[in-house]
């Protein structure tokens, strides 16, 4: 048992620090990468507080997509409606003691993963059904999808079957935050649920998963459409002004 | 009617999403550009031994130098929502049409090259080496795309497949693998001062000849100035307005409102070209140095002003980059912005009541209007988001008595490209041209079997020559297609200055005259 808590608690760190670093590394890259010239997709916003307005509508409704395409609009916010739900349930085992908005959500949690889990079959089946979404399909693709959805059943497997001790898992986690490594459950499920959640952090910044912080970073949603009235100009544009 | 070698679609009523035919466009590829007109630009003439490296290279400048490019790259997450938003694909069935599709061309080498994924497993992530197979592939299908951002506009992080494939043409461009078309245009106005190269004589005796014309029809003198120093404003225009149908027409009709508003203005010589086709092949540089002409122009003619005439790219580079290719334009007048366009200068004398409008003059025609795609997508007018749909469909209805829009769907920043935009507009690329064209052709054909529309006007020289070219493809008349500026034109009643004749009455009869001959061209 010892063992298997000590894999897990180095591969906790392990995935933590690869999430952090390797997202913290992607979003210095976009940041420090300009935007040489005005490109937002019109009609866009002429102010800034109108563009965070238009961000918000593509983080919190994706907008374009519901423009875009009907089917993948429910799917897909299904899903991320789902996880975000499913997400702030979780964080009650990695805080102590749990606010109380976080003590309002968990039953909505349990939605929130059911919810998960049919928005993800519903998109993975577009993978399969529809001859242009399966062209544009790889490997990879498949196994996001798969490691999601294998993530949403273990756990819901774990709150309507098999139950763990989840005060202990609690115990494990709060620990981890001072290196003090307390015991984890062996249940089988929740070594995979973990196992698989833990390989979701790591290839995070490694993915196709870096849409998240790479929608703020989007010149066409994120620019303001004042080029006549200010001079938009990137550094390295600038040097070609001077003789 | 023109003899293709090709199959041109059939039109549909509404445009439908074809089932998936790998390979239907791959032998599609414009022709190579030669050492000179590479040479002119600042390219290699042929494709060196270490292509691969280079391009490879180039590729990884492009990523630090455009944010646009490295989050695109990294972002898309196969949705699919864009995959049946191009007129290319609604028109080839090639998947590599499909927006994706053709962004993966490049995001595999990206993979490849520049992710850790993609260099430990590229069979898992869909990473390929950059083989010249590979480029052969980028050669064809991004000359497959007029960068009309119609699949921006869906996708849900805005990922504009324009932006990837511009950086695809610098990168092919960067190994001598250049297009003829836009780049031995590009020579051209280097050397001569427009696409077309018409010297500075030749625009001369052009622009008398409608001086000429305009006289004979109406009695009244209006004026088509070339290089006069110290007019109020210079026109920049797409060069084809010079003599091409029926840009010429809208060309007449900018000189009338510019007449009718009692304002000094000239074209120049030099800067007498309005498209910038440095954005076609993403070369900032080319792009910046085509745009300083205008810059040059304005300080030598002393002007106050700039507007630039009918053209959807143009409008883009003009709007959203001048100010920065070319700016600051502190030597404008201020109270003006940089640049404006025809039709905001026109839309302005209208909303002041200062243009005597006779609609009945288009009552032979039924209109509908082509929002072009960079007019539309990639720009604005006036001075709230939209403006761009709203002035000109006010000039419309100011103009004409007999309006009907085309299917919600296909217009605004939903509009279709007409399939010659970005660099295609070229004999050897007709086949991609014609089935380009079928999703707005669609949309087309339904207003004039449901409303009798018999014309659609455009604001874009590239549309203009497109839809007068592909129209016959699809059993149309070439004459069609209409200049919004030709419909100001026909319904312009113009005041006669001190030393014009009354016109005589029958004259305004004849007005339509010129449509005709058109036929006859090209
Ligand atoms: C700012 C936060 C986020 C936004 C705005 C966002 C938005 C989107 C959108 C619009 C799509 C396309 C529609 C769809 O296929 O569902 C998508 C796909 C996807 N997202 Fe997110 N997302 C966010 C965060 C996340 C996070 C944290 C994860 C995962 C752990 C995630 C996993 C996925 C996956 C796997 C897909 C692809 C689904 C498929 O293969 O069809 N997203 N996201
Ligand atoms: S920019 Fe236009 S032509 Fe290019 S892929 Fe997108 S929709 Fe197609
Ligand atoms: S819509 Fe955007 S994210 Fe979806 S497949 Fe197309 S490019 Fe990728």
């Amino acid at each position: 048992m010892a063992f298997l808590t000590n894999f897990y608690a180095f591969l906790f760190y392990f995935a933590a620090f690869v999430l952090v670093a390797g997202l913290v590394f992607k979003i210095v890259q976009y940041s420090r990468t300009p935007a040489p010239l005005k490109i937002p997709t019109t009609p866009a916003p002429t102010t800034r507080s109108g563009v965070v307005f238009r961000m918000m509508r593509e983080v919190v409704l994706f907008e374009s997509l519901f423009r875009g395409n009907k089917w993948t609009w429910i799917f897909g916010w299904m899903f991320h409606f789902g996880l975000f739900m499913v997400t702030l349930r979780h964080l009650r085992y990695f805080m102590e003691p749990v606010p109380f908005p976080i003590e309002l959500v968990q039953p909505f949690g349990i939605y929130g993963g059911l919810a998960m889990i049919v928005g993800l079959a519903g998109l993975w089946s577009r993978r399969f059904f529809v001859d242009r979404v399966k062209y544009i399909t790889s490997t990879s693709d498949h196994l996001i999808l798969g490691l999601l959805i294998l993530i949403g059943c273990s756990g819901l497997l774990m709150k309507f079957v098999f139950h763990t001790d989840v005060v202990e898992i609690k115990t494990f986690f709060l620990g981890l935050y001072s290196f003090d490594i307390k015991p984890l459950p062996g249940d089988p499920l929740l070594l995979l649920h973990l196992f698989l959640v833990a390989s979701l952090m790591i290839i995070f910044p490694y993915s196709k998963l870096l849409h998240a912080p790479g929608l703020f970073f989007s010149p066409t949603r994120n620019q303001v459409d004042n080029p006549r009235e200010q001079r938009h100009i990137a550094p390295w544009a600038k040097r070609l002004d001077q003789p | 009617m023109a003899k293709a070698t090709f199959e041109v679609p059939e039109l549909s009523q509404y445009t439908e999403v074809p089932p998936v035919t790998p390979g239907t466009m791959a032998h599609s590829a414009p022709f190579k550009s030669k050492d000179e007109w590479q040479d002119a630009l600042g390219f290699p003439g042929e494709l060196p031994e270490d292509w691969q490296a280079r391009a490879i290279d180039k590729m990884g400048d492009l990523l630090g130098k455009y944010r646009s490019l490295r989050v695109y790259m990294d972002s898309c997450v196969k949705c699919g929502a864009c995959t049946d938003k191009c007129h290319y694909f609604l028109g080839t069935k090639d998947p590599k049409n499909m927006p994706v599709g053709r962004q993966d061309l490049m995001r595999k080498v990206y993979r490849r090259y520049f992710t850790l994924a993609g260099r430990f497993f590229p069979k898992l992530v869909g990473a390929e080496d950059f083989t010249k197979e590979v480029l052969d592939d980028w050669y064809s299908y991004f000359h497959q795309c007029s960068q009309c951002r119609r699949c921006s506009v869906f996708c849900p992080y805005g990922i504009d497949t324009a932006e990837i494939s511009m950086a695809a043409r610098e990168i092919m461009d960067s190994i001598g693998v250049g297009q003829k078309y836009c780049n031995e245009i590009i020579a051209k106005v280097y050397r001569i001062g427009n696409n077309l190269g018409l010297p500075g004589p030749a625009l001369e005796d052009t622009l008398e000849g409608l001086e000429e014309d305009v006289f004979d029809e109406t009695g009244v003198k209006v004026r088509y100035p070339l290089d006069e120093e110290g007019a109020e404003i210079l026109l920049v225009t797409p060069s084809a307005d010079f003599f091409a149908e029926p840009h010429v027409d809208g060309l007449i009709g900018y000189g009338k409102v510019f007449h009718e508003a009692g304002v000094s203005w000239t074209m120049s010589s030099y800067a007498s070209e309005a498209a910038n086709f440095g954005m076609f092949i993403g070369s900032y540089a080319n792009m910046r140095r085509l745009a300083q002409r205008i810059r040059e122009a304005a300080i030598k003619l002393k002007v106050k002003r700039i507007v630039f005439g009918e053209c959807g790219h143009a409008w883009r580079v003009a709007y959203s980059f001048l100010n920065t290719l070319a700016g600051p334009w502190d030597f404008l007048d201020p109270r003006y912005p940089v640049p404006q366009h025809i039709c905001e200068f026109t839309y302005d004398l209208i909303q002041k009541g200062k243009l005597n409008l006779d609609k009945s003059e288009n009552d032979d025609k039924v209109l509908t209007f082509h929002d072009s795609c960079n007019v539309a997508r990639a720009s604005r007018m006036g001075s709230t988001p939209g403006g761009q749909f709203e002035i000109p469909r006010a000039i419309l209805k100011a103009t004409c008595n007999n309006f009907y829009d085309m299917d919600e769907d296909t217009i605004r920043d939903r509009t279709f490209c007409c399939g010659g935009g970005g660099g295609l507009l070229t004999d050897d690329l007709m086949e991609i041209r014609v089935k380009g064209a079928k999703p707005r052709l669609d949309a087309l054909n339904n207003v004039m079997q449901e409303k009798g529309v018999t014309h659609m006007a455009a604001i874009c020289a590239i549309c203009k020559s497109q839809f007068t070219k592909v129209l016959p493809y699809y059993g149309m008349e070439m004459d069609q297609i209409v200049s919004l500026h030709q419909l100001v034109s026909n319904a312009l009643v113009l005041t006669p200055g001190e030393d014009d004749e009354e016109p005589d009455e029958d004259d305004d009869l004849d007005k339509n005259d010129n449509d005709e001959e058109t036929d006859e061209a090209a």
